[in-house]
C-alpha cells in the first residue's frame, strides 16, 4: 500500500516557484509564437502568421534542414562508435591503460565546448578541409559519442555476464552470442543514446559555429544571427517547433529506457 | 597432508565403495589441471576420472577452486597446465560452443527477452535442427521438467523454482554428454530444495547423463552424488563415496568440513593387535581400531561423530558391556540442544574436554532425556573412532 504523498504548503510553494523559474520563459515564448502582432512584446491576438512566415523563409528552412541532417548523421555515427567503445571497455579483456582510456573517452563530457570547437577548427584548417556539413557532423560526433558510451556502458554493466556465457554454452561463438543476446538487451540503451546525441547536436551553437563554413549555417547559428539584429516573432515560432521536436524525442528516449528497465535490469540513466 | 595415513582398500570396503565399478574408459579425465589468477593458484594440479552416468559432486568451501574447475570444463576458463579429456579427446582449449558439454548457471542466466519456449529452443536452433525437431524436443523438455502451460511466459513471470526448471531444460535440450551444474539449488528455499534434489536425482537416473554438480553444501552433495570430490585450496583433498567420506575422512579438515565431529588430539601410546591406544589430553586414554602403523610422528587425532557417542547414566557392569564401552568417559551434561528429530548433548568431561553426543528422540515422551548438570557416561566403541594425523 502506497501512502499518498502529502505536501506541505512550503513544498507546494517551492515546487511552483521552481517550475515557474524553469518553464515560464519557455511558456511565454510558446504563447508569443502565436502572437498576431509584429512587435515581440505586445500581444495582438492569436495567429499562425509567424509559422507561415517561417515556412516561407528559404534561409531558415535551409538552416533547419541542415540541422536535421547533421543531427541524424552525427547521432548515428556517434551511436555506432559510442556503442563499440562501451562494449570494448566493459566486455574486452583488461588491457594496460584501460582506466586512462575510459577517462579520455569521457573527457568531452566536461570539456568546455569552446575548447572542443576551437581545437576542431584548428584541425580542419590544418587538414585544409572544406568546412560545411561534414565538418559539423564530425565535430558533433566527437561531442555526442561519449554521451552514448556512458548510457550504453551503464546498461552493459548491469547486464549479467553469464547471459553471454550461457549463449556460448548453447552453441554460439562470441560474435553470435553478442548479436543474439547482448544486443537485444542493450538495444533500449542504444536507442536512448541515439536520441540524446540527436538532441545535443540539434541545439548546439558553440561547436557548430566554430566548425561550419559559409552557406551551411545550422538552425541555432541562423537564429542567433537573426536575434542579434532584433527578435522577430518568427524566431518564437521556430523555437516552439524545435521545443516540440525535442520534447517528442525525449519522451521516446525515456520510454525506451523504461522498457529497458522493465526487462529486469536497472535502467540506463537519462 | 595426511597422505601417509591412507585408508587401505580393506578399510574403504568396510564403509562402502563407489557404487559404479569401473567399466573401461572414463568419460571425463582431468589430468594435472592448474589455473592461477595472478599469484593466486585457484586450481592447483587436479587429476580426476569421471565415468559415464555418474552423479559427481565437487564440494568445498567458497574460494576452494571448485567453480573455476567447473568453468574450465565448460570452456569459460582455459587451464594453464594439464589436459581435459572428454571421451579421449583433449578439450582443454576448445571454445564453449565446440564442446558436447552444457552448463546450468548458478543464477540460471535465462535470457530475459525470450520466452520459456525460446530459451529452451535457443541451443537447438544453434545446433541447426529442423523446425519440427526443435518443436518436438522443446515439448519433450517442457514435459520432462513439468513446465506445461508456461511456454509463453517470460523469465520474470516465473517463480524461482520454475526458473530453475527452465534453466535445467535449456541445458539438457542439446543432450550433452556432460551436464555441469553450478550451485543449482542455492537460490531455492529449504523445502523446495529438498524436493528438487530428489527430482534431479530421478532425472539423472532416467536420462543417464553424467552430472557434475558444484556445491558448498555438504548435505546436498551427500544426498545427491554417487561420488564426491572434496576440494581445498585448489587441490582435491579426497574423492570418495558419501559414506566413505563421512565415515573414513582422510584428514581432520575433511572430518570437520563434512558434518559435525568430536576431535581429540593426543599421542600414540601402544599397539595391541588391531588396536591403537592413544593418550589424549582432553579425553584421557582412548582405544581405537586402527590396523595401520602411524607414520611421521606420534601426534595423532581421534575423531568420533556425535551420533556414535552414546550416553548412559552409569557405566555398564556386564563383561560384554564393558568391552563395548571400553572408551567410556565420565562427565556432566553442560548444554542441551533440542533439534526435533534428535537432541545434541554437550558433555563436559572430567578429563577436561567436551564431547558432543547426538541422541535420536525415538520416543515422543522424553522419559530418557537427560538434564543439565546430570552426571553421565559418554561411551563409544573402538570401531567408531577415526585416527587422523594431527
Amino acid at each position: 500500500m502506497r501512502k499518498a504523498l502529502r505536501l506541505s504548503r512550503f513544498n507546494i510553494a517551492s515546487l511552483a516557484l521552481g517550475l515557474a523559474f524553469l518553464y515560464l520563459p519557455i511558456l511565454i515564448l510558446v504563447i508569443y509564437s502565436f502572437n498576431a502582432s509584429r512587435l515581440v512584446t505586445v500581444w495582438g491576438g492569436w495567429s499562425l502568421r509567424w509559422y507561415h512566415e517561417f515556412f516561407n523563409d528559404r534561409a531558415m528552412i535551409d538552416a533547419a534542414w541542415m540541422s536535421l541532417r547533421v543531427a541524424v548523421s552525427s547521432a548515428t555515427i556517434a551511436t555506432l562508435l559510442g556503442t563499440l567503445a562501451a562494449v570494448a571497455l566493459s566486455r574486452g579483456e583488461r588491457f594496460r591503460g584501460r582506466t586512462l582510456f575510459s577517462g579520455m573517452l569521457y573527457a568531452p563530457l566536461v570539456m568546455p565546448e569552446v575548447i572542443t570547437g576551437l581545437s576542431l577548427l584548428l584541425l580542419f584548417v590544418a587538414l585544409n578541409a572544406e568546412r560545411g556539413f561534414w565538418t559539423v557532423t564530425i565535430a558533433h560526433t566527437t561531442l555526442t559519442m561519449c554521451f552514448v558510451a556512458v548510457v550504453v556502458q551503464s546498461r552493459l554493466g548491469s547486464l549479467d555476464r553469464s547471459l553471454e556465457e550461457a549463449a556460448m554454452d548453447l552453441g554460439c561463438d562470441p560474435v553470435r552470442a553478442f548479436l543474439s543476446v547482448t544486443l537485444p538487451l542493450i538495444a533500449p540503451a542504444i536507442i536512448a543514446g541515439w536520441m540524446l546525441a540527436f538532441t545535443l547536436s540539434l541545439d548546439d551553437l558553440v561547436i557548430a559555429s566554430f566548425t561550419t563554413g559559409p552557406g551551411s549555417a545550422t538552425l541555432p547559428i541562423r537564429i542567433y544571427s537573426e536575434v542579434r539584429l532584433g527578435v522577430k516573432p518568427e524566431i518564437n515560432a521556430i523555437c516552439t517547433l524545435v521545443i516540440a521536436l525535442i520534447a517528442v524525442v525525449i519522451v521516446i528516449a525515456s520510454l525506451a529506457s523504461k522498457l529497458s528497465s522493465s526487462q529486469g535490469e536497472s535502467a540506463a540513466p537519462l | 597432508m595426511t597422505d601417509e595415513l591412507h585408508r587401505t582398500d580393506a578399510a574403504a570396503d568396510a564403509v562402502g565403495r563407489d557404487p559404479h565399478p569401473s567399466a573401461g574408459q572414463p568419460l571425463l579425465r582431468i589430468e594435472g589441471v592448474a589455473k592461477a589468477f595472478g599469484t593466486f593458484r585457484a586450481v592447483d594440479g587436479v587429476s580426476l576420472d569421471i565415468k559415464s552416468g555418474e552423479f559427481f559432486a565437487l564440494l568445498g568451501p567458497s574460494g576452494c577452486g571448485k567453480t573455476t574447475l567447473l568453468r574450465m570444463l565448460a570452456g569459460f576458463e582455459a587451464p594453464a597446465e594439464g589436459r581435459i579429456l572428454l571421451g579421449g579427446k583433449d578439450i582443454a582449449h576448445a571454445l564453449p560452443h565446440q564442446r558436447p558439454v552444457n552448463m546450468m548457471f548458478q543464477n540460471y542466466a535465462l535470457f530475459p527477452h525470450l520466452s520459456v519456449r525460446d530459451n529452451i529452443a535457443f541451443g537447438l536452433k544453434r545446433a541447426g535442427l529442423a523446425r519440427d525437431d526443435i518443436a518436438r524436443r522443446v515439448a519433450e523438455m517442457v514435459a520432462l521438467v513439468k513446465l506445461d502451460g508456461l511456454e509463453q511466459r517470460k523469465p520474470d513471470q516465473l517463480s524461482g523454482g520454475q526458473r530453475q526448471r527452465v534453466a535445467l531444460a535449456r541445458a539438457l535440450a542439446r543432450r550433452p554428454q556432460l551436464l555441469l551444474l553450478d550451485e543449482p539449488l542455492a537460490a531455492l528455499d529449504k523445502k523446495l530444495r529438498e524436493s528438487t534434489q530428489a527430482e534431479l536425482m530421478e532425472l539423472q537416473r532416467r536420462l543417464g547423463t553424467t552430472f557434475i554438480i558444484v556445491t558448498h553444501d555438504q548435505e546436498e552433495a551427500m544426498t545427491m552424488a554417487s561420488r564426491i570430490g572434496v576440494m581445498k585450496s585448489g587441490k582435491l583433498a579426497q574423492v570418495a563415496s558419501p559414506r566413505e567420506l563421512y565415515e573414513a575422512p582422510r584428514s581432520r579438515w575433511i572430518a570437520e568440513f563434512v558434518g559435525d565431529v568430536n576431535v581429540f588430539e593426543g599421542e600414540f601410546k601402544l599397539r595391541d593387535g588391531h588396536r591403537l591406544v592413544i593418550a589424549t589430553r582432553e579425553a584421557g586414554t582412548l582405544v581405537t581400531a586402527e590396523p595401520r602403523e602411524p607414520v611421521g610422528g606420534t601426534k595423532l587425532a581421534v575423531a568420533i561423530r556425535p551420533e556414535k557417542v552414546k550416553l548412559a547414566r552409569r557405566a555398564p557392569v556386564s563383561e560384554t558391556g564393558r568391552e563395548a564401552a571400553i572408551n567410556s568417559l565420565d562427565g556432566v551434561i553442560a548444554d542441551i540442544c533440542y533439534l526435533g528429530g534428535s537432541t545434541t548433548y554437550k558433555v563436559k568431561l572430567d578429563a577436561g574436554g567436551t564431547v558432543q553426543a547426538s541422541v535420536v528422540n525415538s520416543a515422543r515422551l522424553d522419559v530418557d532425556a537427560y538434564s543439565v548438570n546430570q552426571n553421565v557416561v559418554a561411551w563409544f566403541t573402538p570401531d567408531d573412532c577415526v585416527v587422523l594425523q594431527s
